[in-house]
């Protein structure tokens, strides 16, 4: 079973966190939900700091044994940082979606945006509904 | 889609399920990495239902199978199981199969599942063509079912189980005996690199046999294996998979089967292999690692001195190594281990390197 969503976030349909660091940027990631569909992570590609991405455009790649999936921007805005870890410990996703494994932080174009996201509540009635 | 006796255990053991060769198979039950490191260290019990088996009987079934295979199987023994290709008149590769000789006049063709249909139709069509009468062919698939058992106790976990002495049993053997008091044929093979068993019985036996070996096997850490497992293994071990490596446009010569073609005796595709072998081939099968950080998978361009020059079959990240690896089709001249080239991913070109086969070999 997944871990609880975190309520000092907002969600995305393609599985992404994004958590408002109060300083205009977020922190994101992907849910334990999702890691727990994609099992063993092995491989991220992290934006490069300064990137700007729209919202809900591909903004990094996480890899199973099995398979490649693109990762979205819950927000749009320019990366100020990532997390360097993932390149030799991919699996902080696997054991830590919430926390030691987030992807990016993005300074945010537009703060009304993290408003048509969903809460952590929706979010989890979401994966009821569509569990895979 | 279809469905092995199995699948209603796959499903209570909570495995993703998977479409492979129009079949719905476990493609993992915990993780790809748990399944592929518990094989390589105890065992795995994989199902293999999928898989073809076809049987030649007959007077004349050696004859056909000489004319249908690259392998030469005169001098095959009972109980002695072979590779080979079955290879279409240009030489390219229809499907890989092993054979396993339970009698004078009798053999068993193991094939891929996606491919049984297509093999019976070209062995059928051939014994026609030959005027093999004295060859009869028959398709098992649906009666017989096949478990593996692979890792470094596989033995002694079958071993409680099986009838006969198992550990005297040779490497590409097989032996007629009893499983769990069944009939069954068992070999010492598998597709995993690790020693291990092929276990064949009757379709209806399958699923009470499957549930002995994890229950016998448990307390000597047998876990199932889904067919995630079975790919990364496999790799590793640096064999072929149909339909990556292989296909009717490819030869033995282009991939690692020149060993199991024999030009000495005449068979379909001899003539149009003897003309690749004197004229040398111009691609090749190798293998590589990533120097880089990345995954090379199936369809990525190979790239040399800026330019595609092949393309990757295969490519994961290897659990025992710690590492991206794969096959790809380079040209010969570029084929040798140390040899630098560049994969394409996403767009972005990363270094890779290549490297001697196999990736991993077991310590015996």
């Amino acid at each position: 079973m997944a871990k609880p969503s975190p309520h000092d976030r907002k969600y995305t349909k393609e599985h992404e966190w994004a958590k408002p660091n109060g300083d205009g940027t977020v922190t994101m990631g992907i849910t334990d939900h999702a890691q727990e569909l994609l099992t063993d992570v092995v491989y991220v590609e992290l934006p490069a700091v300064g990137r700007k991405a729209g919202q809900m455009q591909p903004i990094a790649v996480v890899e199973s044994v099995k398979s490649v999936s693109d990762i979205f921007a819950p927000v749009s805005g320019e990366v100020t940082a990532v997390n360097e870890a993932l390149e030799a410990t991919p699996e902080l996703i696997n054991k830590d979606a919430y926390g030691e494994g987030w992807i990016a932080k993005i300074k945010m174009d537009e703060p009304s945006e993290l408003d048509g996201l969903m809460t952590a509540e929706a979010y989890e009635e979401y994966i009821k509904a569509n569990p895979h | 889609m279809k469905r092995t006796p199995l699948y209603d255990r796959h499903v209570a053991l909570g495995a993703t399920m998977t479409e492979f060769g129009g079949w719905e198979m476990p493609v993992q039950y915990t993780s790809v990495i748990d399944e592929h490191k518990n094989t390589r260290t105890l065992a795995g019990l994989f199902d293999v239902c999928h898989m073809g088996e076809l049987e030649v009987k007959g007077p004349q079934a050696l004859d056909l199978l000489q004319w249908v295979m690259s392998r030469n199987l005169a001098k095959q023994q009972i109980g002695e199981m072979k590779l080979s290709a079955i290879t279409n008149e240009k030489g390219g590769i229809i499907d890989d199969v092993t054979i396993y000789k339970r009698a004078d006049e009798h053999y068993m063709v193991v094939t891929n599942a996606a491919t049984k249909d297509g093999d019976l139709e070209w062995i059928l069509k051939a014994r026609q063509q030959k005027g093999l009468a004295g060859a009869d062919v028959k398709d098992l698939s649906d009666e017989m079912g096949k478990i593996d058992i692979q890792g470094p106790v596989a033995q002694t976990i079958l071993t409680e189980i099986v009838e006969g002495d198992l550990p005297a049993l040779p490497f590409y053997h097989a032996m007629d005996t009893r499983v769990a008091g069944m009939p069954a044929l068992v070999s010492r093979s598998g597709y995993t690199g690790e020693d291990g068993f092929e276990v064949y019985a009757t379709i209806s036996r399958i699923v009470e046999i499957w549930d002995l070996l994890l229950r016998v096997g448990d307390p000597h850490g047998i876990k199932p294996a889904g067919l995630g497992a079975r790919d990364t293994l496999r790799l590793e071990a640096g064999m072929m998979l149909f339909g990556h490596e292989m296909c009717q446009t490819v030869t033995p010569y282009e991939v690692i089967y020149g060993w199991i073609t024999d030009l000495d005796k005449d068979f379909i595709g001899r003539d149009a292999l003897k003309r690749q072998k004197d004229e040398g081939i111009r691609r090749k099968l190798i293998g590589f690692e990533l120097i880089d950080r990345g995954i090379a998978r199936h369809g990525y361009p190979v790239i040399a001195v800026g330019e595609k020059i092949g393309e990757v079959t295969s490519g994961t990240f290897s659990p025992t190594l710690g590492k991206a690896i794969g096959l790809a089709f380079v040209p010969v001249k570029l084929k040798e281990p140390g040899t630098e080239l560049e994969i394409e991913i996403r767009n972005q070109r990363v270094k890779a390197r290549v490297v001697q086969l196999p990736f991993y070999k077991r310590k015996k």
